[in-house]
């Protein structure tokens, strides 16, 4: 292995890290690691030093700046650069996050329970009647989230096919497609904003437009960039925490007994599967803003930062036989969701979607299986959100 | 042991709500609001989870009533 080790890498497994991070792993917590277009960035892989990391002051998220690092060529447009919320610190950073933070506490999300629990029994009814076997990507993985959001912030869903295709684009796409689909997507939520301010609907947007637009806190294109982030981040990780929930259970199938025992333990053994399957890999790119002294290093001013949550979170330091999957275990703090100012807005909305699927899934289809061995089912590239594109099971 | 929280540094992750309602809660802003400043002692192991896994590190835990 050279001396700073490629990252990221590809899983050969859904739900497992690649065979090369075990090296990086044990090279940590602090190591330098070279990404795609041959620069360097410091990558910080213990579950304690990336919680210290991800609250220190010098750390940014300014991706316009000279040194932040970028792990894949789709994110050198000039939209993923300037992303709202998620591309700026404070102030800011904290004035858009409170303007949101209301409409996605965990208080809002439990009082949408019944709505949700109406919308996954439709597509299980659909599942049913399809009959076995069927793939659950196109059948609830992804449609879910995607209907949830809508609904949320008022967008039509008439509309879903569009945005769930560009939005799938801009995460995973090459360079060119990652660039157009972001450019149709902003066109499209543009003139969506412009119908809100004409005339406000209930859903989020609408509420926006009437709490911040009217009053002049926010203009036209600021919404349309807060939507844009909104609509994108809601999609695909939300989609392949679910696929890859269903595949890591189905292969645990003493695990998934029990959890069927006792449907109460679903809660617990969701923490666990966003801890094991670490959907979005990398938890954090950041730029350092001034010097940072962390485990034993200096990282100065300029240089790049990674967080790597599939590594955070099977630290042996902190998680007891951290490589095992284990619904029952106490310890499942992980990074999966980030840690700090940016930790992931809509946490609470797509832990009680993963809840009522699995749930709905578990107990309306007991004898749910995988149709295909695990190792044949098509993964997506190496990045940041692991994705399976075909998820067919039986029954 | 008593808790307070730091409602400027809040984001509203709702972790410690999550751990235990008894004690916190958020309110229309979305902000922590603390329900019970001196939990039961049955409550602590999780006040000390909701302080622990809290993403802005709002939560303060101490052993004798804050001053003032």
């Amino acid at each position: 292995m050279t001396e700073a080790p490629p990252y990221p890498q590809k899983r050969t497994c859904p739900y497992e890290p690649p065979p090369g991070y075990q090296e990086i792993g044990e090279r940590g917590p602090v190591l330098k690691v070279t990404l795609f277009d041959g620069r360097e960035a410091w990558m910080v892989t213990g579950y304690r030093e990336s919680r210290e990391i991800l609250t220190h002051p010098n750390l940014s998220s300014q991706r316009t700046h000279p040194g932040f690092p970028i792990v894949a060529p789709r994110f050198r447009s000039q939209i993923a650069r300037n992303l709202a919320l998620i591309a700026m610190d404070p102030p800011v950073h904290d004035t858009y996050r409170r303007y949101l933070n209301p409409h996605f506490s965990l208080r809002t999300v439990r009082g949408m329970r019944p709505q949700l629990e109406d919308i996954v029994s439709g597509y299980i009814d659909a599942i049913i009647d399809h009959g076995s076997p069927a793939d659950l990507v196109p059948m609830l993985a992804v449609p879910l989230p995607s209907l949830v959001i809508c609904r949320h912030l008022g967008v039509p869903y008439e509309d879903h096919d569009f945005f769930q295709d560009a939005s799938g684009k801009v995460m995973l796409g090459t360079e060119e497609e990652s660039a157009t689909a972001a450019q149709d997507l902003v066109d499209y939520i543009d003139r969506l904003v412009a119908a809100q301010i004409k005339e406000p609907t209930d859903g989020l947007l609408g509420t926006l437009v009437r709490e911040r637009v009217i009053p002049g806190d926010v203009g036209h294109d600021e919404l349309v960039s807060i939507a844009l982030v909104l609509l994108i981040a809601a999609h695909e990780t939300t989609s392949s925490s679910l696929a890859l929930g269903i595949i890591t259970l189905l292969e645990h199938p003493d695990q998934l007994a029990r959890v069927r025992e006792d449907t109460a333990r679903l809660p617990g053994a969701i923490e666990e599967l966003l801890r094991y399957i670490a959907t979005t890999d990398l938890v954090a790119t950041r730029v350092a803003k001034g010097d940072i002294e962390i485990a034993g290093h200096l990282i100065r001013e300029g240089e790049g930062v990674l967080v790597s949550g599939t590594l955070a979170n099977r630290d042996d330091q902190v998680h007891l036989r951290a490589h095992e999957f284990d619904v029952l275990r106490e310890d499942t703090h992980h990074l999966t969701f980030g840690f700090g100012i940016h930790q992931c807005l809509g946490q609470n909305l797509a832990r009680l979607e993963l809840e009522i699927a699995l749930h709905q899934l578990l107990t309306r289809i007991p004898g749910l299986r995988l149709a295909v061995p695990v190792d044949e089912l098509p993964i997506l590239g190496a990045g940041t959100v692991q994705r399976v594109l075909q998820l067919p099971v039986e029954w | 042991m008593w808790v307070r929280a730091d409602r400027e540094r809040c984001i509203s992750g709702g972790r410690c709500m999550a751990a235990t309602s008894d004690v916190f809660d958020q309110d229309d802003d979305g902000l922590v609001v603390v329900l019970t400043p001196s939990p039961a002692p049955e409550e602590e192991a999780l006040v000390r989870r909701a302080a622990f896994l809290c993403p802005a590190q709002a939560i303060r835990i101490s052993e004798k009533p804050p001053e003032g």
